[in-house]
């Protein structure tokens, strides 16, 4: 056991043998754990290791299958949040559990236990934000705030119950460099006050920076404890991964001037589609063959409407708003724009890349019955089985998906071999334009490494590439160039050569518009 | 003359009201309970039923709150705990609370009502022209009035009705807080149960005190669009409810009349009055977002 380091008096919560199962998956394979008192202890490990299945269990949200839970020294059983909270563990949580329709303070005064009137609970958030340098406003409406915003709420939430754990799951996920630099000043401070952090990431250079033991899950079960100080990046890498993770290669791009931008888009407007989201404004750009355009920004920004509004989802008012290969398709769909050879992989697997409920071959007729119609369809409409399947297996081959069945439904595939297989869908067709939204999203790091290779492959061909994605480091790996969308806007793109994290970062948390405040009515 | 209108409006509003803010507490917790129609006969049918046995239309009142929250509670075991698709069980509600009370009832149609007393309110019941219309009523009217003010209070001014409204707009957010979303939902349903069958008694005890197959007449359906339209607002429901009582009653003394309009059209006008004047006040979409229940009708399985 690795609690050796410690001495018994310096143990706040040990963990042992913690198992959850989840039908026949094994979740949580008999984990053990010993974090001090005082110390930031991370919990590193791919999507889909068991990280948060382990905190849920801590944090009385998950029962254990079996296994014990030590707090100081006492055996104890953690049956509801509730629970949790009183014994003085808190939670950041990853996907916000927060009410959008209610004010921070609301949201705030839903985790304390007691009858403590709003207003009392308004002043103490006041005065905790301040003594650690999170403004905030406990009137606001959740609905309205950024994602950093919202994820100070959270830290302040669980501030207030004076817990003597606190964990964090991986929380920079949504933050810019510059929030995520705030959010480490914090936490080094509450660790001087004694308390203890268990920090969940995937993120390895953070880790090493504020970390002070770490503990790797795989598959479900600890694979190693480790000083993060002392390793490489490389080395909790092959750690979490269990074997080398394969950098991309990257050629520079040819630079002959004469290049034509195959992607144009020029002065797109697009009015908020609910009073929640990002109205997108004026945004004018062009990739040209052979090119990697990223774009960088803090989830809610307008990627998501902007994306829509790219791929056809929504209409624009004039034709050469947007234009594929020099033809004006504002005012066409999504299969008339991929007629002209554009090629769309959205956010969302399940559900808007993909049907959950039909199988591969399916769903890969679905996104090209019109473009391959020739190839897949018979004279009156039939389905050419065998050509699809075909193609299915051929695209399962190139991207290297992993499956159980010879066709299975999109729903059993995990996250990243679904996306493998939707990315290679679209990169069959060789399409001239292709644009992808968060592609490797929640996708390990062999298949992250995998699609981002074909993405600066395909650039290579001569085809355009427009990647919008959270990911910094992805963008850095594989773009030419790299745009900010920030509150519906898009700054100028700026090549890889003169970008810097800090660079992105600032223009990521808007630094350059002179941003109105948001109009905020309120009438009865 | 005058003031005998406004009673008779008052008398008309008074069932939608009292099953429109029952529905607005069980769907900003989430639920959708498309069977406020059935509820509410089952109330009328039994209000009627046991005043006229006891004699007593308090215990006739008294005991179509009990059956209302009686039969809610099949709708949350089937929705809550079984998980049952929120719509096709609240119609299935419906269905059953009309046909099971026209047979209950079959012996009680023709019998002349027990209609429920007015109360007097000392003093101020003498005053002019409002004394009559405000502190001269049925309790069940008071009881309406009342409810409303403490639904606003509950829901806006307490933590339990902020624990309720968190549960309507994210409950699994509120699970992962560790609030018990099945829980508050059960008792969320339960009121508006008990509301809408207080409502069904208002119809046979007091609105025409007797009993008549059918006799909530789609006012189950009126209350749950009420509901809608008034964006989840308790007092928008007691302006909405009063608006559609008063326009209905406008429209007969215009039939009555005999003005040149056809009496279909006539009939129509409640609800397109009451459509209107909602949806111009529920213009702003911006408030009407922060007030509509996320999680409405959203089937919710805690997982452990």
């Amino acid at each position: 056991m690795d609690q050796s380091y410690l001495s018994k008096a310096d143990v706040l919560l040990a963990v042992r043998g913690l198992t959850k199962i989840f039908g026949s998956l094994k979740a949580c394979d008999s984990i053990d754990l010993t974090i001090g008192k005082g110390e930031i202890h991370a919990l590193l490990g791919e999507n889909g290791a068991g990280k948060s299945t382990l905190v849920k269990m801590l944090f009385g949200s998950l029962e254990p299958a079996s296994g014990e839970i030590y707090w100081k020294g006492d055996q104890v059983r953690i049956a509801s949040p509730g629970q949790a909270r009183q014994i003085g563990i808190g939670m950041v949580f990853q996907h916000f559990s927060l009410f959008e329709a209610l004010t921070a303070a609301e949201n705030i005064a839903l985790s304390i236990d007691d009858d403590t009137p709003i207003m009392k609970i308004a002043e103490r958030a006041r005065s905790l934000s301040k003594a650690y340098g999170l403004p905030l406003d406990p009137f606001s409406h959740v609905g309205d705030l950024s994602v950093g915003e919202r994820q100070r709420i959270e830290i302040i939430r669980c501030l207030l119950q004076e817990p003597e754990l606190i964990i964090l799951d991986e929380p920079t996920s949504v933050l810019t460099p510059q929030e995520a630099d705030r959010l480490f000043e914090t936490l080094e401070r509450l660790k001087g006050e004694g308390k203890s952090i268990l920090y969940i990431s995937h993120r390895l250079e953070e880790v090493k920076r504020i970390c002070d033991r770490a503990t790797v899950l795989r598959h479900g079960k600890v694979v190693g404890h480790c000083d993060p100080r002392q390793e490489t990046a490389a080395s909790l890498a092959r750690m979490m991964v269990g074997l080398e993770v394969k950098n991309v290669v990257r050629e520079a791009p040819a630079t002959d001037a004469g290049r034509q931008p195959l992607l144009l888009i020029e002065n797109l407007n697009r009015k908020p589609a609910t009073p929640f989201s990002v109205p997108l404004r004026d945004i004018s750009v062009s990739v040209h063959a052979g090119e990697v355009l990223g774009i960088a920004g803090v989830a809610g920004n307008g990627q998501g409407e902007f994306f829509e509004a790219v791929s056809g989802e929504t209409l624009q008012d004039k034709a050469d708003i947007v234009c594929v290969s020099g033809k004006g398709v504002g005012r066409q769909g999504i299969s008339q724009r991929r007629l002209k050879g554009a090629a769309f992989v959205p956010e969302e697997r399940l559900g808007h890349g993909a049907a959950p409920a039909m199988k591969l071959s399916e769903n890969l007729l679905l996104s090209r019955y019109r473009t391959d119609a020739k190839e897949y369809l018979g004279a009156a409409g039939t389905i050419r089985t065998g050509r699809i399947a075909a193609a299915a297996r051929r695209i399962v081959d190139m991207m290297d998906v992993r499956k159980s069945a010879e066709d299975p439904e999109a729903s059993a595939l995990s996250g990243g071999n679904l996306q493998k297989f939707i990315i290679g869908r679209e990169l069959d067709r060789e399409p001239k334009v292709m644009v992808v939204n968060q592609p490797t999203w929640g996708v390990d790091a062999g298949a992250a490494a995998r699609i981002r290779q074909a993405l600066i492959d395909l650039a290579r061909s001569g085809s355009a590439v427009l990647v919008i994605s959270q990911d910094l480091d992805e963008l850095f790996e594989i773009s030419d160039s790299i745009a900010v969308m920030h509150d519906g806007r898009l700054s100028q793109p700026i090549p890889i050569g003169e970008a810097t994290f800090e660079k992105i970062g600032l223009l990521m948390g808007g630094a350059d518009d002179a941003h109105p405040p948001r109009p905020f009515e309120e009438t009865l | 003359m005058f003031e005998a209108i406004l009673l008779t409006v008052s008398m008309a509003a008074t069932p939608l009201l009292l099953a429109a803010i029952g529905e607005l507490v069980v769907e900003r917790s989430g639920v959708l309970n498309l069977g406020v129609e059935g509820m509410m006969i089952m109330g009328a049918v039994t209000g009627f039923g046991v005043a006229l046995m006891t004699g007593n239309p308090f215990l006739g009142a008294f005991a179509a709150i009990i059956v209302g929250a009686l039969f809610s509670l099949l709708f949350a075991f089937l929705t809550l705990t079984l998980v049952t698709n929120q719509v096709a069980t609240g119609l299935a509600l419906t269905l059953l609370g009309l046909g099971l009370s026209g047979m209950i009832g079959e012996s009680f149609v023709g019998q002349p009502g027990v209609r429920l007393p007015r109360l007097d309110v000392p003093v101020l019941s003498e005053l002019p022209i409002v004394g009559r219309l405000l502190f001269s009523q049925d309790l069940i009217f008071y009881v309406s009035v009342f409810l409303t003010l403490g639904v606003v209070w509950f829901l806006f001014y307490t933590k339990a009705g902020l624990t309720l409204r968190s549960v309507g707009d994210n409950h699994s957010s509120a699970h992962a807080l560790g609030i018990k979303v099945v829980r508050i939902r059960y008792m969320a349903v339960l009121f508006g149960g008990a509301c809408a069958g207080l409502a069904g008694a208002h119809l046979s005890l007091v609105y025409v005190p007797q009993w008549v197959e059918n006799m909530t007449a789609g006012r189950g359906w009126i209350a749950l669009a009420l509901v809608v339209f008034a964006s989840w607002r308790p007092l928008r429901v007691l302006a909405g409810a009063y608006l559609f009582g008063a326009v209905s009653i406008g429209q007969l003394h215009a039939q009555a009349l005999g003005i040149g309009v056809p009496s279909q059209l006539l009939s129509a006008l409640p609800y397109l009055a009451t459509i209107i004047v909602l949806v111009l006040i529920s213009r702003n979409r911006r408030l009407t977002m922060v007030n509509t229940p996320a999680s409405l009708g959203r089937p919710f399985v805690p997982d452990r």
